[in-house]
């Protein structure tokens, strides 16, 4: 599994580095770090929907608060299986 | 609205603009004749003798603008037509001189190059004036003055000379590429070559190979432009056709992070930010040349990590500078950079988009810290490799920075530091006065820059080069 944070100017300014770093220190915890692989990326062009964040292919719009609950409800439980 | 400094700089400016024009539209081959005569119309002549002079040196103008001498590795050129062959005789007694009686002039010349004639009026001999200008300094009528061409007085490195014909001619062997005698020159007559077809075409080609066009901006924006807001120039960017828009100042974070561990290693070390002043270390203090930083500069570190993260991409810098026209081309940073452009070159190409970028919404740009940002002041360099070396805890390493800007004061701080009578281990060299501000491919220079600088840099989200790079990682 991929997953992608935008890192260009909109997404950072609304917290990308806050929800890569939850992410990071979340893979670490469950032990993820050889199935899930966190890359960055300079816009996804849909700023206004920043934090922009890709799980292979699909899109989700990610806010600092709410990184765990993404990643419970969209990396764990898939990657669990 | 002032969106240049000279006239000169317009008229470059608007030569851009129409190759530009031609260039998107595919008709340049068609009409590159006719570009002369679009800028000036008519009969009757605006800068020079007669309108067909006027077009022949445009037409070296629309050269120069596509890219100019191929068979000439330095990315300066001069335009021959357009020199003025102006006089170059050194210091010369005007007619102001009043033939007075206390003949300063002549007690301060330590070469006895002045006499009198009949008239009491002063004279210098050619044979023994050294050219020192202590005469000129002292004369209470400011008649003596210095005839040196702009271009030479320029260029700190003593690269101009002149051609049998009296025109300039450049020294490929000393100049650095800095640029100071294209903003001096007040006819125009040295110009950087431009590579904006390059990018049109890297731009046009994204869309129907699909990649993506990234452009990397230098952290002397913030004080370019000042006509319209920042958030603006920004979007202008993405509507003539990048993907999107990153802050070179993200590399200098990057740069000032690995460089402080790099000093602290080796105990001394030049910087590598600025391409002319690397070129002057390597042309004019070859011994030195083991100290210069191997970091690569800001520009071609971001692009690096673009270039890897971002596959298949394209990258174009623009920035106020004419050496990163030739560090570009360089072996190890062309495969990270593709193009290196000015601001100068950037208005260009918003207008003949006719992108006036004053009525377009605001977008962001917001990568870097402050330290990455004011990289693009002289000083700026010194106090993120403080932050730097604080921020990796480094606390047994006595820094000693010492920053200089302007070639005179690089050479005199290289010159020292050789002859191991300059007390620091660092030395950051800006070739231009003032640092990037200075540059000669800004469009505007002005006393508000510096604090330009240091307003933007101080509105970076990210307040440590740890919290901007950790991004990166």
């Amino acid at each position: 599994m991929k997953i992608t944070v935008c890192i260009g100017s909109s997404c950072h300014i609304k917290g990308s580095r806050q929800v890569v770093e939850q992410l990071q220190t979340l893979i670490r915890e469950y032990g993820l770090g050889d199935k899930v692989e966190l890359a960055g990326t300079f816009c996804m062009g849909k700023c206004d929907q920043g934090v922009c964040v890709t799980i292979d292919d699909t899109f989700f719009s990610v806010a600092p608060d709410d990184a765990k609950e993404f990643f419970v409800e969209n990396v764990l439980s898939k990657v669990a299986r | 609205m002032r969106k240049f400094d000279t006239k000169v700089q317009y008229l470059k400016y608007k030569v851009l603009r129409e190759v530009a024009r031609h260039a998107w539209d595919d008709t340049l081959l068609d009409s590159i004749f006719e570009i002369p005569k679009t800028i000036v119309p008519g009969n009757t002549p605006t800068m020079r003798c007669c309108v067909y002079k006027e077009r022949a040196i445009l037409g070296d103008r629309v050269k120069l603008a596509m890219g100019g001498d191929k068979s000439n590795p330095n990315v300066i050129e001069v335009i021959e037509t357009a020199c003025d062959e102006c006089p170059m005789g050194g210091y010369e007694v005007t007619n102001a001189c009043r033939g007075c009686l206390a003949h300063r002039c002549e007690d301060v010349c330590r070469f006895g190059a002045l006499t009198f004639d009949e008239n009491h009026v002063a004279h210098i001999d050619k044979t023994k004036c050294k050219e020192c200008g202590a005469c000129s300094r002292v004369c209470p009528y400011t008649a003596i003055i210095s005839r040196k061409r702009p271009c030479e007085n320029a260029c700190k490195v003593k690269a101009i000379t002149m051609n049998e014909d009296l025109s300039a001619r450049i020294d490929n062997s000393k100049c650095i590429e800095c640029g100071a005698c294209v903003y001096q020159c007040p006819f125009g007559a040295i110009t950087d070559k431009s590579y904006i077809l390059d990018v049109i075409d890297i731009i046009k080609k994204s869309k129907t190979e699909n990649f993506k066009v990234f452009a990397v901006v230098a952290p002397s924006i913030s004080s370019q432009f000042t006509y319209a807001r920042l958030g603006q120039v920004v979007k202008g960017l993405k509507e003539l056709g990048f993907h999107t828009v990153v802050e070179a100042a993200l590399g200098a974070d990057m740069v000032a992070f690995a460089e402080s561990k790099e000093l602290a290693e080796k105990g001394f070390l030049t910087s590598s930010c600025c391409p002319a002043f690397v070129s002057y270390i390597e042309k004019t203090f070859p011994d030195m040349k083991q100290f210069v930083s191997h970091n690569l500069s800001p520009m071609a570190a971001i692009a690096k990590y673009i270039k890897e993260h971002e596959a298949p991409c394209r990258v174009v810098f623009i920035g106020p500078c004419t050496a990163k026209k030739a560090e570009v081309q360089k072996k190890e940073v062309s495969r990270y950079v593709d193009a290196a452009m000015t601001f100068e070159e950037l208005q260009a190409l918003f207008d003949s988009k006719d992108i006036d970028i004053m009525t377009l919404g605001e977008d962001v740009l917001d990568n870097a810290s402050y330290f990455g940002r004011i990289f693009a002041r002289s000083g700026g360099l010194s106090d993120a490799v403080c932050q730097g070396l604080k921020e990796h805890g480094i606390t047994d390493f006595e820094y000693k920075p010492f920053a200089c800007d302007g070639i005179e004061a690089c050479r005199t701080a290289l010159f020292k530091k050789s002859k191991n009578m300059l007390d620091a281990n660092f030395i950051e060299g800006m070739a231009c006065v003032g640092g990037c501000i200075g540059g000669a491919g800004c469009l505007t220079h002005g006393e508000k820059n510096k604090a330009e600088v240091d307003k933007y840099g101080k509105e970076a989200y990210e307040k440590t080069i740890s919290d901007a790079i950790a991004l990166l990682k």
